[in-house]
């Protein structure tokens, strides 16, 4: 099968920095793909490549099979929801929302007519005469959101499109999109620097960091077996422990991952486990986060809210199932 | 600093006034921010409302005033016989070769200045936007006159252009050129050619800064998102960036426009011995003394920017702002 988008060695330099390096990439046609990463990780830069704002400096890229290189935006059947929106200020919403059907020459009962149906798909029906700073920060994504759709992209590009929302519309916005994406089943492709969005939207994730692709798979893959230390981290903030310490628990010189959920906290000071130090602890509402010192090594454990906790600088002992050490590829 | 010094600073939690007038006064300008705001613009409220505003008002009444004209006294009855006189075949005339003129120069500033406005907005960074400035203002920086009588020479029939254009084989195109009819002439210094090229260059700067403030102002990605959604370089220019670039290019043209509606100095030097408004209105209120017939003549580019206004608004120039 076709991929929905293939990149094959692509790299863009800007001067000596390397925002995209040597990039292998595919994506399934009709698949939410995210791709994440911290800022400066080059998600941004692959998201541009694929509209076409930006040109690989080596490599080679194909939609949908038809190569892509040398081929301006405005000949992609791609369409982007960007980071600010960019809605055009002179246009009313439903110009705004017909302007890409306007550009191909659609006549105006038709397309007014097709954007009237991809704003109601937003849910925003009726707002078609409000200008773009009338609106607030969630309906003007929604509008963004249409003026995409109603082109009927092949793929459909989301630069941190709810980056600006606050928590309640974001989560809103998340569980929207996924079944938008799986009514429409268009190829969707978002960039996001928030783990927990990229886990809980997308059918598989890209973990970029330093213009690199980490790790490809699935939420379950990337968060249960992360292959390298820098994913283990980023990805929910995982227990990144150095090969010394995995040797003593699985009998082999690696670095291991161990979630801050599975680690199990008592006050007993016996036993056959980890003895640790409380350093601190963070309420955050359902569960506490607490940091922990053995000897030396900074660890983080996730207990419910509820549990009794001993005092801060209290000796612990931590235990945890074998089977929850992922070992990581990465060399010791 | 330590927690402990922290926690025995000995300043208290409220400062004492600094006293005397001016901490008085401070302190109440703080308090009434409107009052500092009434003080601040009473002068040039002042200056505006009676010295401006009064003296136009003072020249608008003598428009409606009439010429007796075997005495040559102003008689101060109220009359719109001096409007009438504007409709005179030879004053008509003027008017239609000002508004002609000025529309002209106001369409090939517009058409020069927006690359280079779009090149500084866009594209110039750092020094290079420096330079923009530098070079934009430079020629506002040397004496009007001066600028003027500097286009003679390179205009006139020994000048540089005629030397460089001889130089290139290209005498020709010019000759051709001037021996068209209205557009030509004896040369290029005294025909309605070179008045265009010489308004043209001195009005230029009052153009691209507008438009280049106008362009500054639309976001980068407005144009990226127009390309995304299918539109070619063409579409993306009419239907993004002209129009919010328009108020910029409307500001620009009331500048060009009506500086060209009322100069009396460039085509007086260069150009032809038929007259501009400006130069009308000076001989008028001058050498024939028809104060009435120059304060008639000063009405017309009011009116006529009152309505190109008007158009503009009307045609959305200003729903980008």
């Amino acid at each position: 099968m076709t991929s929905a988008v293939s990149f094959r060695q692509v790299s863009r330099h800007f001067g000596s920095v390397r925002a995209v390096d040597a990039v292998d990439l595919d994506i399934v046609p009709g698949e939410f793909f995210a791709m994440l990463g911290p800022s400066g990780s080059g998600k941004t830069t692959c998201l541009r490549l694929i509209a076409g704002f930006e040109q690989p400096t080596a490599g080679s890229i194909s939609i949908f099979g038809e190569r892509a290189e040398g081929v301006p935006p405005y000949r992609r059947n791609v369409n982007t929801v960007f980071q600010d929106y960019a809605l055009f200020p002179h246009l009313n919403v439903l110009d705004n929302v017909a302007y890409g059907l306007m550009v191909k020459g659609v006549g105006k009962a038709e397309r007014l007519k097709a954007a009237d149906e991809a704003l109601s798909l937003v849910r925003l029906p009726g707002y078609g005469a409000r200008r773009p700073g009338q609106l607030s920060g969630g309906q003007r994504q929604r509008v963004a959101l249409a003026r995409a759709l109603v082109n009927q992209p092949k793929v459909l590009l989301l630069d941190e499109p709810l980056g600006a929302l606050d928590l309640k519309l974001r989560e809103n916005m998340q569980e929207e999109l996924k079944s938008l994406q799986k009514v429409l089943g268009i190829t969707f492709v978002f960039v996001t620097h928030d783990q927990g969005e990229a886990l809980s939207m997308a059918d598989r994730v890209a973990v970029f960091n330093d213009g690199r692709i980490m790790q490809v798979g699935t939420p379950e893959d990337i968060y249960q077996r992360p292959r390298t230390r820098f994913v283990a981290d980023f990805v929910g903030s995982s227990n990144v422990l150095p090969p010394d310490f995995v040797q003593r628990y699985s009998g082999q010189h690696r670095w291991g991952s161990l979630r801050p959920e599975s680690i199990r906290v008592s006050n007993a000071t016996s036993g056959d486990g980890v003895t640790a130090r409380l350093v601190g602890t963070n309420y955050l509402g359902a569960t506490t986060r607490l940091a922990l010192d053995a000897d030396g090594l900074r660890l983080h454990a996730m207990v419910p809210a509820g549990t009794a906790l001993p005092a801060e600088g209290e000796a612990v002992t931590l235990t945890f199932n074998r089977e929850s050490l992922h070992l990581m590829d990465e060399p010791a | 600093m330590t927690i402990a010094a922290l926690n025995s600073n000995p300043a208290p939690a409220i400062l004492p006034g600094s006293g005397g007038m001016r901490g008085a006064l401070s302190d109440l300008f703080w308090r009434r921010p409107k009052l500092l705001l009434l003080l601040m613009l009473l002068p040039p409220v002042l200056w505006l409302g009676i010295v401006y505003i009064g003296s136009l008002f003072a020249l608008l009444a003598q428009s409606f005033f009439s010429i007796d004209e075997f005495s040559g006294l102003i008689n101060r009855e109220f009359t719109l016989k001096t409007y009438g006189d504007l409709f005179q075949a030879a004053n008509l005339d003027i008017i239609l070769r000002t508004v002609t003129m000025a529309a002209l120069v106001t369409l090939a500033s517009a058409i020069v200045a927006f690359p280079i406005a779009y090149y500084a907005a866009r594209y110039a960074r750092g020094r290079w936007k420096a330079l923009f400035y530098l070079g934009v203002m430079l020629p506002l920086w040397s004496s009007y006159l001066v600028k003027i009588y500097a286009w003679k020479l390179i205009l006139a029939k020994e000048g540089i252009l005629t030397w460089l254009l001889a130089k290139l084989n290209l005498l020709w195109l010019l000759d051709g050129w001037l021996s068209l009819p209205i557009v030509g002439g004896n040369s290029l210094s005294v025909s309605f050619t070179g008045t265009f090229i010489v308004f043209v260059y001195v009005w230029l700067p009052f153009m691209i800064l507008p438009v280049q403030a106008a362009l500054e102002r639309v976001p980068g990605n407005l144009v990226e998102a127009s390309f995304d959604l299918g539109a070619s370089p063409g579409q993306t220019f009419r239907n993004v960036l002209f129009p919010l670039a328009l108020p910029g290019i409307v500001a620009g043209s009331i500048f060009t426009f009506s500086l060209t509606l009322g100069d009396y100095i460039i085509p007086q030097i260069i150009g032809t011995s038929r007259l501009f408004i400006g130069q009308a209105v000076y001989s008028q209120q001058g050498t024939a003394g028809n104060i009435p017939l120059a304060a008639a003549f000063t009405v017309v580019p009011i009116v006529i920017m009152g309505f190109y206004l008007w158009g503009a608004k009307r045609m959305g120039a200003f729903d980008a702002l």
